[in-house]
């Protein structure tokens, strides 16, 4: 039993890169992820990725955000402790909206945020998790999963005939972790 | 994706889509030749001034469009810049329009009583501060803050500012289209160059005088009254519902079998505008109105007190729904962006709405109430928008058959363009 538990094609150029991930699927080798530096058009639907949540979430945090604003605003400034403005009446709409939109707004970005740092396990001071550490330089890198997928020899040639430079076989999912 | 793509087809502007603007313009000269007839010679003038201001603004929207696009070097527009830039070619006769209007209103004046109770001789339009002896200090009509005014707002200096303003934006529009066909024939750079410093200098000048613009032709109306948001209130209402024109020009054309290259991608690009410049107008709409309420002055609150007439709140508060409310729930999901028939209904829905929002800028302020909310709109209002709908198509739409392609074909971003993907 091998203790390859990752095989990694790390490739130079992306357009390289993409005809190996044809050649990969045309051979039925499942692929796990891939990495690179720079955004790549039409990636997602050659993967199958599917379309980001995050704008949900975002439009949750900010209705959250705006309900306890305006609830909060409310207590204060209707039911606790009214105060006289101008004459206006206690309960002033208008008054209330410039604060309950910035409440929207900031929940909806630190939502955000919490939600992205949450979903890619990324949080201040804690080390990412990276496979192969120049895919956030200036390399292209197809990671597979080795469990399953053997003759790994076989993945091997496939990735070198698309054009890989390189191909690692890692006996760790995470190289970042030293 | 297409890769050969034949920009040499030209728009042949025929049929169905020239009938209907020719009876539209009809309906419209029928209508406003009633208005004058029937009495109704205020309110004739004040929908003429709305829809010449209208005409104007989209047109203006065609360069200002044209101009951010080559200012931020933009490319993914590059493939449908010929249809703002057709607008832009239009511009010279809606500011003819537009001048003919204010002048004619100007000019042309009756008897009324005014707010204070006293017969003066008044024009059709600008009533408070073109009225005869308002700052003469020997006439009983003598108006003290209008006399402190009268250095920036007499007729003269008026007619003069409306002109000059008209005229440069006509001249760059005409610039702009000139260098992208010249472009079509010599290629290079030079022309992009040209096109990018002309843009930026446009820009310049239109962001400073487009404020002073809807301050004279809009917000002297109520002369009294002023608002600093106000030119950037309306500056909004022109940047959504240009949009929302040529982004239904696009969807229009495109159904037709022109345009082919163009993609949802560049549908999204323009609805992320339509939506975004939405929320800008409320926020500038709420931002002016809410100064006024929180500080509650008189001389500001008139404004909102004549639109909180019973007559006019429900068009008030139509007004916020439709313009806001409607783009935000709609077109908030990256989805409906991206389905040709929910952003063309939203387009006419924006279009419609903002025709609103200009008749509440100008209508509270001229002819007043009448007798109900319902009668406030009526045949005059609808066939005077139909009648101006229809000219702009016929002459935006002649604009465009004249173009040589319908795609300016050696732009330097034409392929970036034609490869969006978002």
């Amino acid at each position: 039993m091998s203790s390859t538990k990752y095989i990694l094609g790390v490739f130079d150029d992306p357009d390289e890169m993409m005809h190996g991930i044809d050649k990969l699927q045309k051979n039925s080798v499942p692929i796990y992820d891939v990495y690179t530096p720079m955004p790549i058009h039409g990636i997602e639907a050659k993967l199958n990725v599917k379309d980001s949540r995050l704008g949900y979430a975002a439009f949750m945090f900010g209705c959250l955000g705006g309900s306890i604003m305006f609830t909060m605003v409310y207590y204060m400034l209707v039911h606790d402790w009214p105060i006289n403005i101008g004459g206006k009446n206690f309960f002033a709409i208008p008054d209330f909206v410039p604060v309950t939109f910035e409440w929207t707004i900031l929940w909806t970005s630190f939502g955000m945020t919490f939600t992205f740092f949450f979903a890619t396990h990324l949080f201040p001071g804690r080390t990412p998790r990276v496979m192969d550490l120049r895919a956030t330089d200036d390399k292209f890198v197809i990671a597979i999963d080795a469990k399953g997928n053997i003759p790994h020899d076989d993945i091997t040639n496939l990735l070198k005939e698309a054009g890989a430079t390189e191909v690692k076989h890692n006996t760790r999912k995470y190289v970042s972790y030293e | 994706m297409k890769t050969h793509n034949n920009f040499d087809a030209r728009y042949e502007f025929v049929g169905k889509a020239k009938t209907y603007s020719l009876i539209a313009i009809v309906i419209g000269l029928v209508a406003i030749a009633g208005g004058f007839a029937f009495g109704q010679t205020e309110r004739t003038f004040a929908n003429l001034l709305i829809m010449a201001y209208y005409f104007a603004a989209v047109c203006m929207c065609g360069i200002f469009f044209c101009a951010v696009q080559y200012a931020a070097q933009a490319g993914w527009s590059a493939s449908m810049i010929r249809i703002p830039q057709a607008f832009g070619k239009v511009l010279p006769w809606a500011a003819g329009i537009l001048i003919l209007v204010v002048f004619a209103g100007l000019s042309i004046t009756h008897h009324i009583t005014n707010e204070e109770g006293k017969e003066v001789v008044a024009p059709y339009l600008y009533k408070i501060w073109g009225a005869a002896g308002v700052t003469d200090p020997h006439s009983e009509n003598y108006n003290a803050v209008i006399a402190g005014k009268s250095g920036y707002m007499n007729k003269v200096f008026f007619l003069i500012r409306l002109v000059v303003f008209l005229g440069s934006y006509c001249i760059f529009g005409r610039l702009l289209a000139k260098y992208s066909e010249m472009e079509d024939d010599l290629g290079g750079m030079f022309y992009y160059k040209k096109s990018f410093n002309m843009s930026c200098l446009f820009l310049v000048i239109f962001g400073f005088t487009t404020p002073i613009y809807a301050f004279d032709t809009i917000m002297s109306l109520e002369a009294e009254w002023f608002s600093t948001m106000f030119g950037w209130y309306n500056f909004a209402a022109m940047w959504v519902s240009g949009l929302s024109v040529i982004t239904l020009t696009l969807l229009r054309l495109k159904k037709i079998g022109y345009f082919e290259w163009v993609t949802e991608d560049h549908i999204h690009s323009l609805t992320k505008f339509i939506f975004g410049f939405s929320i800008f107008w409320t926020y500038v709409w709420f931002a002016q109105f809410l100064l006024i309420y929180y500080a509650n002055l008189p001389e500001e609150t008139v404004y909102f007190f004549k639109r909180w007439e019973p007559e006019f709140k429900p068009w008030f508060w139509i007004n916020i729904v439709v313009n806001f409310l409607t783009p935000l729930l709609v077109l908030m999901s990256r989805d409906s962006k991206r389905v040709y028939g929910t952003v063309q209904v939203m387009c006419i829905i924006l279009i419609i709405g903002h025709w609103l929002d200009y008749f509440m800028m100008v209508m509270p302020g001229t002819t007043g109430p009448t007798s109900s909310w319902l009668t406030e709109i009526g045949p005059i209002e609808i066939g005077t928008l139909i009648g101006f709908a229809g000219l702009f198509t016929f002459l935006a739409m002649t604009a465009l058959s004249k173009a040589k392609s319908l795609a300016p074909k050696k732009h330097p971003f034409l392929q970036e363009s034609l490869h969006l993907h978002i």
